[in-house]
């Protein structure tokens, strides 16, 4: 012991690590065995990318075969005329197929138009060449199930669709730019937020009368405010990551910064909440029409068609209601499953942790 | 452009930032001011690293982003071959951006999760036009191998590469638009020891290639004292010494350059060597102490010259007179009274019985019962009325010592006898501050 204390000293460095020694690091053996693989020659975008996991989800195509084969149906039940307004075209007739079996307007279309009374309602189970039936006033539902998907799909896209072009920026303004900006939005949208949902669709409809458009600037009114929530709230964790701070000083513009950088990192919850959503706004807009706000009662909208019929399986006619609803439930169903299969398509690391046990990686 | 000007020139730079505030708050300009960065100043030639030290929170990375505008710089100039960046318009400060670039310490998140190496590397390319068609994917390709990727890894997301990998693909990033000067934000701390050493001989075979100059920042002396020229240690937003490696490990040095380098580990199992334990934890840099921001955890300062002090009496004064300021003594859980509790709060404080300077011993009795009342405030007024020294009143200024050069007090020749009051601060012959912390309302409350 006595000759190890000898040796004791505060000198430092009579030992060296070297580990900053060029030589050594290159000439030695590789830390692991791995071996780049995955050789690809060209290289692909994010969209190809995503496509290609895209058709491997047999769900999501599935889901995307249903609401294609609902388009199909809604776009060829019925001739398509230009309206008279129109430039150039005018009254042309540009889609002059017609799939459906008959016109969805025309009443009793079994026996030839008679006085429905009380007891004697037009209407008959699915027979023939009618497969769904006919409802109260007689006319066919397979039909009028066809052509209302001119309707319920239409306003389910379009007002998401609108809705999206509304939140997302502003989301995006207010979660990017933060201070007094970010203030602004998220006060209207708390302002907008505090009035029940049907109160402020019967506002804008009260202000702006009864129709389509109208319904479909109703919904997109009180549509936008989750979006730009949920696109703030990802944004202000996205704008954080270090990727970020390299884009501007790469010298990125803002408007690039946005779109390249944070929303596809943030879109995410957005593509979700947006597809369930779709589901949901046909289902709002049967609503409206059940309170006299919505689509003309006589229209073959799908909600609007459920609506009428409300006492209808009370009555014993099941398939009154039952064609319509089971429309929706359809559609519904194909777009929640088109939106998980975008949803995985967009994001890389889900092909790891399909095929990882999962835990840390 | 060459000549005397060096390509990096940094002058009084301050970052502060807002506290948390809610809107009330904001109405009623209630708000705080964290200073990151309180004035700081150096200079990086061409082809230089100037390595930047310091415990986390000291603003090291405050300076790095303010460097390079990422954050809009409070106060301050920063030149850049002789021109001034801050007053910089957006779109002529994107032309620099070609010039300035940043390596991040995380590399798995300084890299876009959703976008391939390909386009990563290809964004600077494409933000300045620099290389389009056929010769962008060239160009991408002779950044993989400069780095030491394969070039096939071009189609790649991030996530499937190492750490160390990720950390080169930012390099090649950082590398795209031909820098002069690189701001390495702790690049290898979040990278295992072997690795480090790969990405350090990375960017010190980038700088002998390319001539490229960097701020490195690091909380690990070691690590910059290989690769850096000059080495800046930092203290709660200022620059306490500066010099070359050389320098700042020889004596004179700051008592904290003697703190830290006291800390490096030694793997000699027979090294004796002193480690200074340093009291307390950093200030909070919203309410920073006056005079020298270093005298509330310093071994070494100044005493006053009217009473005789040990090194070690003094401290534990100091530490006295600070934590009373703070209220931070914990009267009531002491079971005594009287003399006892005195005593009691002497062995708290690592007060001696007795100081052997008697009459320091009698203010310091009298602070103690006033510490014993609670009475905080008086017991701070008095012993900072009676015990003057240079250190919590005037800011030291970075002077030339021997080594380098210095902010501290002790190698100020005009408090080379102690603190003698009277003696008005010498002002150093570096820029001094537009704000100082001493006059600084900072002991109101």
């Amino acid at each position: 012991m006595s000759s190890e204390t000898s040796q004791r000293t505060t000198e430092r460095g009579r030992i060296r690590v070297s580990g900053f020694d060029v030589d050594r690091v290159e000439s030695r053996d590789p830390l692991s065995s791995w071996e780049p693989d995955l050789q690809s020659e060209a290289g692909r975008g994010r969209l190809e990318y995503a496509w290609e996991r895209f058709k491997r989800n047999r769900l999501a195509l599935f889901g995307a075969a249903t609401i294609g084969l609902m388009v199909l149906l809604a776009m060829f039940s019925r001739p398509i005329q230009l309206p008279g307004s129109f430039p150039v075209l005018a009254g042309q007739t540009v889609q002059p197929l017609s799939l459906a079996p008959a016109d969805p307007a025309n009443q009793d279309v079994i026996t030839g138009y008679r006085e429905p009374t009380l007891e004697n309602v037009l209407t008959w189970p699915p027979t023939g060449l009618y497969l769904f039936g006919a409802d109260w006033a007689g006319r066919d539902i397979l039909s009028r199930v066809m052509y209302g998907g001119r309707w319920s799909l239409s306003i389910g896209f379009i007002a998401v669709a609108m809705a999206l072009l509304v939140g997302i920026p502003l989301g995006s303004i207010a979660g990017y730019y933060g201070g007094k900006v970010d203030e602004l939005i998220m006060r209207i949208v708390d302002m907008l937020y505090a009035f029940p949902f049907i109160v402020l669709a019967i506002a804008v409809i009260a202000v702006l009368g009864r129709g389509y458009w109208e319904m479909i600037l109703a919904l997109v009114v009180v549509g936008w405010l989750p979006y730009a929530r949920i696109i703030r709230g990802e944004i202000l964790s996205v704008k954080e990551n270090e990727y970020v701070t390299a884009a501007k000083a790469l010298g990125s513009r803002d408007r690039s910064i946005i779109t390249r950088h944070i929303l596809p990192n943030a879109m995410a919850p957005v593509i979700v909440q947006a597809t369930l959503s779709i589901g949901t706004t046909v289902l709002v807009a049967a609503a409206l029409g059940f309170i006299g706000l919505g689509l003309s009662p006589a229209s073959a909208e799908w909600g609007v068609m459920l609506n009428v019929e409300q006492d209808a399986i009370a009555r014993g006619r099941w398939w009154a209601g039952l064609f319509p609803g089971l429309a929706i439930f359809a559609f519904v169903m194909a777009i929640n499953l088109v939106g998980d299969g975008v949803r995985d398509a967009f994001d890389p690391q889900g092909d790891q942790t399909d095929t990882d046990t999962g835990g840390l990686r | 452009m060459s000549g005397s000007e060096p390509l990096l020139r940094v002058e009084g730079l301050e970052k502060y930032y807002e506290s948390e505030s809610d809107f009330i708050d904001r109405l009623l300009g209630r708000q705080k001011e964290v200073k990151a960065v309180d004035g700081v100043s150096f200079e990086i030639n061409e082809g230089e690293t100037l390595g930047l030290v310091g415990e986390s929170g000291c603003g090291k990375s405050s300076i790095g982003r303010s460097v390079l505008r990422l954050r809009e710089p409070t106060a301050g100039s920063v030149y850049f071959k002789g021109q001034d960046i801050t007053t910089l318009s957006d779109s002529e400060l994107r032309d620099l951006r070609k010039e300035m670039q940043i390596i991040f310490q995380n590399p798995q998140s300084s890299l876009n999760p959703r976008l391939t190496v390909n386009d990563i590397i290809g964004e600077a390319l494409d933000i300045h036009g620099i290389e389009g068609g056929v010769s962008r994917d060239a160009r991408i390709k002779e950044l993989l191998e400069r780095v030491g990727l394969n070039a096939s890894h071009a189609n790649r997301y991030p996530h499937e590469f190492s750490g160390g990998q990720l950390q080169r693909i930012g390099i090649a990033r950082a590398l795209a638009v031909d820098p002069g000067f690189i701001v390495c934000d702790e690049p290898v701390s979040a990278l295992d020891v072997s690795v480090q050493a790969q990405i350090l001989n990375l960017l010190e075979d980038l700088q002998d290639e390319l001539g490229i100059a960097y701020l490195f920042i690091a909380h690990d002396l070691s690590v910059v004292e290989h690769i850096a020229d000059q080495i800046a240690v930092m203290y709660l937003g200022k620059i306490a010494e500066i010099g070359t490696p050389e320098e700042l490990f020889a004596p004179p040095q700051h008592p904290y350059t003697e703190a830290l380098l006291s800390a490096i580990p030694e793997p000699d199992p027979l090294w004796e060597g002193d480690r200074i334990l340093l009291e307390g934890s950093v200030p909070s840099p919203i309410d920073p102490p006056s005079g020298c921001k270093f005298h509330t955890r310093c071994p070494r300062v100044i005493p006053p010259s009217d009473y005789e002090f040990e090194q070690e009496e003094w401290r534990a004064v100091m530490s006295l007179r600070h934590r009373a300021r703070e209220a931070d003594i914990a009267v009531e859980t002491f079971d005594a009274e009287g003399a006892e509790l005195t005593a009691a709060l002497r062995e708290e404080l690592d007060l001696p019985s007795a100081l052997s300077d008697p009459e320091a011993e009698q203010v310091v009795q009298e602070a103690l019962r006033s510490v014993a009342d609670e009475a905080f405030a008086d017991a701070e007024r008095l012993l900072s009325e009676t015990f003057e020294t240079p250190c919590t009143t005037d800011e030291p200024v970075l002077r030339r010592t021997d080594a380098g050069r210095v902010a501290c007090h002790l190698f100020d020749p005009a408090y080379e006898n102690g603190a003698s009051d009277g003696t008005a601060a010498g002002d150093g012959p570096t820029t001094s501050d537009g704000t100082s912390a001493g006059s600084a309302p900072s002991g109101g409350d």
